[in-house]
């Protein structure tokens, strides 16, 4: 019955004795991220360019030179076709249009819609006015700002600040590998890529948080047992658990992006990834860090302040 | 001992019902005439197709023009206390004049805090007065005016006859329209654009227009175009405004589209005495600032109501009539944003939405029983109570369910068993330690449980920011989120528990299958 039986033996992997390689992995992949955002920038959506957004379905297959040179005469600036699915009937539209008003571009969808004639099926039209896009990529940032301050705050109040500060690093190690990933491969950065990006944070957390509580736990049991030695048992007492959320939750998500339309695919690819690097940072980032202090003496020494008379027996 | 007592297993198995009860107005094949409280969950306008509009309300137009009040104000007051000044200018959000002799100066100064409350009067360096809101005064003044167009955006969509539309606040001076089923809002727009103020002024008729334009123009008077591509010379003062209308019909008049209004006490009465002093004069008609016609008055019109005639088609008419029903808009709104979908799309995005979830839920359900076997089943229970009481809380709740909702509900399937996951592997070190059946599934419960508590509470915090700055489908998607996670850490603790807690009693297993 148990065919992943595998998945729950007990590993004795050891995970910081590899730690100057995934420390060079981790830089050099922030390195890269900023690089691609600073010289590629984003496939912005319409939700943070503004401009039109239009889908069409038609019975027949749309003749997409035909439309392309049809949408060219209108003076609305550069417009982009896609196909939706892999029917040929379904098309995208896409018109930028940064220089129009919100009046230009309802002429303009009006205009569109003259061309495609009264038998295509208008599936969704969204229009952007430029205005509403840069305070939506202000808000995104601040957003994901807020949230790895607040899940930061959240891990020092319950445990201790080198926890804390270690949540912080594999958040924005999370956060920045995946959008340069989204720069790099140019893919639709939309609103709801950045609430991919929220939850891809939630659960890297999620993860680190698990971590940290085997960790402190540890931490009390084996009061002699040295750090690294610790740390990487920690690791390894819940690979197990690691792994198998891990796959439940990937599960799930690749469902979605293959089976979830076309609408949730950025957000579905988003998460797949975010499954992927939030794992590899719980434990890569987030706990190779706490090496760099004295856990014990912290948590000691909490412990002393609490109970100033000391423990007797 | 593990067992748990009996009240607490009736306390679970009474929520699950509950939630199971809640859930089932979304598979009824008839979902009207339900009671208010027993409703399915509430569809995003991305499922169901409509339109989506945000406006902004322009409130610094409506700023700029009290400030062309604020200044007339002024030059009446220096006028009348005889005070020489200089530069008196409107700006976007003061007004300032210069006043160079001090004693003129502070008597000034005291006269124009009388103008209006919640005026900040102050004295710059050079004897410049600025007069300008105070920032309370100024955000009241906001906030009616945004309030104010609300109330009028409704009226005028209410008319409409659009079923269950939502027109809501968003930020400081934004409006947000949700009209389900609505696949064309071109229309919706053109009302909505109008701000629809209208007035009767009586022409000027001494001065005509070409005069006007070469700078003879008296200060009571300003000329103002014309619907039919002309000018007017008009009274600055109205005889009466739209303000005191109480009704507006569309109507014929000699085969004719018109639109009849009817106007309060007040305004009949001024209507009335305008019309009597000024028979064969003009009366302008303003709309939005333009004349729309001038008819000469044949007679006095004493019983407050009337026509307003001009070029009208029968929709023009119609048109008209509806936004002066409805009142005027205080200041002009702008669509920032707009977004349509068909509800062809909407239901696709539904079956694929569905599709997606069940081969999500049968992929984790095979995955955790080739994990644990038994156990996984027993998971499985407590996955499946995870999505009724999910979406009983959302139909409970009213909440909308958007498609992003639908993928945090896919999402939350997997993270759900995050947490039994934990309790198992937990057992699993326990047995491992050597404690007993009982003691190693009480323990991996118990142990597991400040974990458990820890990491979801973080990521709620990752959706409660989602929530707060996210709008339309991604607060949709917060708000599942939110809710399965609290619901999956009830599930997979408590129900898993009570059925384990069962199966041990009734079995007394000894060894656990994890």
């Amino acid at each position: 019955m148990k065919l992943f039986s595998w998945i729950t033996k007990d590993t004795n992997i050891d995970f910081l004795g590899t730690r100057k390689l995934t420390y060079f992995i981790s830089g050099l992949s922030i390195v890269l991220a900023i690089f691609f955002m600073a010289t590629k920038s984003f496939n912005y959506g319409i939700d943070f360019s503004g401009g039109i957004l239009m889908e069409i379905k038609d019975e027949q297959v749309i003749n997409l030179d035909k439309l392309r040179k049809e949408l060219d005469n209108l003076d609305i600036g550069e417009v982009s076709l896609q196909t939706i699915g892999e029917t040929g009937t379904e098309v995208m539209i896409r018109a930028q249009a940064q220089m129009l008003d919100e009046k230009e571009q309802m002429k303009a969808v009006n205009e569109i819609k003259k061309i495609l004639g009264n038998d295509v099926e208008i599936r969704r039209v969204e229009l952007v006015g430029p205005q509403v896009g840069d305070e939506l990529k202000k808000d995104g940032v601040l957003a994901s700002v807020i949230a790895v301050l607040g899940i930061s705050l959240y891990i020092w109040f319950r445990f201790e600040w080198q926890f804390a500060l270690g949540a912080m690093l594999g958040l924005v190690h999370d956060i920045l590998v995946t959008v340069g990933l989204l720069s790099l491969f140019q893919i639709d950065f939309s609103l709801t890529t950045v609430a991919a990006i929220l939850t891809l944070a939630g659960y890297s957390v999620n993860d680190t948080v698990v971590t940290y509580d085997r960790i402190r736990e540890n931490l009390r049991k084996y009061k002699t047992m040295p750090q690294i030695q610790l740390l990487n048992k920690s690791v390894n007492d819940i690979f197990s658990r690691t792994l198998l959320t891990g796959l439940t939750t990937l599960l799930a998500s690749i469902a979605l992006l293959i089976w979830g339309g076309d609408a949730l695919l950025s957000f579905s690819f988003t998460l797949v990834w975010g499954i992927l690097i939030g794992t590899y940072s719980s434990i890569y980032v987030s706990t190779v860090v706490l090496n760099w202090f004295d856990l014990r003496k912290t948590i000691e020494n909490k412990e002393k302040d609490v109970n100033p008379f000391g423990n007797v027996g | 001992m593990y067992k748990l007592s009996k009240s607490r297993i009736f306390i679970i198995i009474a929520i699950c019902l509950l939630g199971i009860f809640f859930t089932i107005p979304n598979f009824l094949p008839n979902k009207d005439n339900l009671p208010k409280w027993w409703q399915p969950v509430n569809l995003g306008l991305d499922l169901q197709g409509g339109s989506n509009l945000l406006l902004q309300v322009q409130v610094d137009d409506v700023i700029k023009e009290r400030m062309g009040t604020i200044e007339d104000s002024v030059r009446q007051v220096l006028r009348e206390n005889k005070i020489r000044y200089q530069n008196l200018r409107a700006g976007e959000n003061d007004v300032t004049v210069k006043i160079e002799n001090l004693n003129s100066r502070n008597k000034a100064i005291a006269a124009f805090r009388k103008i209006e409350d919640g005026l900040n009067v102050e004295e710059l360096a050079d004897g410049t007065v600025r007069i300008a809101y105070t920032d309370v005064a100024l955000n009241q003044l906001k906030l009616k005016i945004v309030d104010q167009s609300i109330e009028i955006v409704r009226r005028r969509i209410d008319e409409l006859g659009t079923k269950e539309p939502v027109i809501q606040r968003q930020g400081v001076d934004r409006i947000v329209v949700q009209l389900p089923g609505l696949q064309n809002p071109e229309y919706v727009k053109t009302l909505l654009g109008k701000t629809a103020k209208l007035s009767f002024h009586m022409v000027d008729s001494n001065t005509t227009s070409a005069d006007a334009r070469r700078g003879k123009l008296s200060n009571a008077s300003r000329i103002v175009p014309g619907s039919d591509g002309g000018s007017y010379v008009i009274s600055r003062k109205p005889v009466v405004s739209g303000e005191n209308l109480i009704d507006a019909q569309p109507a014929f008049q000699e085969g004719e589209a018109v639109v009849s209004f009817k106007f309060d006490s007040i305004g009949g009465k001024k209507f009335g005495e305008a019309t009597k002093n000024n028979v064969g004069e003009r009366l302008a008609i303003v709309l939005d600032n333009e004349v729309i016609s001038a008819p000469t008055i044949q007679g006095a019109i004493l019983g407050g109501s009337g026509v307003i005639t001009g070029s009208f088609t029968v929709k023009s008419a119609n048109d008209l009539a509806l936004l002066l029903r409805s009142g005027a808009l205080p200041a002009p709104l702008e669509v920032l944003e707009e977004r349509t979908v068909g509800a062809g799309l909407g239901a696709d995005s539904i079956q694929a939405g569905t599709i997606a979830c069940v081969i999500g839920l049968v992929a984790v359900i095979v995955f955790m029983i080739a994990a644990y076997g038994l156990f996984g089943l027993f998971t499985t229970v407590a996955v499946f109570m995870n999505l009724f009481l999910m979406l009983g809380v959302l139909s409970l709740m009213g909440a909308t369910l958007t498609l992003p909702g639908i993928a945090g509900v896919i999402l939350t399937v997997g993270m759900a068993v995050d947490a039994n996951v934990l309790i198992f592997e937990r057992m699993r070190e326990e047995v491992k330690l050597g404690r007993s059946t009982r003691d190693a599934a009480e323990a991996g419960f118990r142990e597991a449980w400040g974990t458990i508590l820890d990491s979801n509470l973080t990521t709620l915090v990752a959706a409660f920011v989602l929530f707060y700055f996210g709008t339309g489908p991604v607060r949709g998607f917060a708000v599942t989120l939110t809710i399965g996670i609290l619901t999956s850490m009830f599930t997979s603790v408590t129900v898993t528990r009570v059925i384990i807690a069962t199966w041990i009693e009734r079995y007394k297993p000894t060894r656990l299958p994890i």
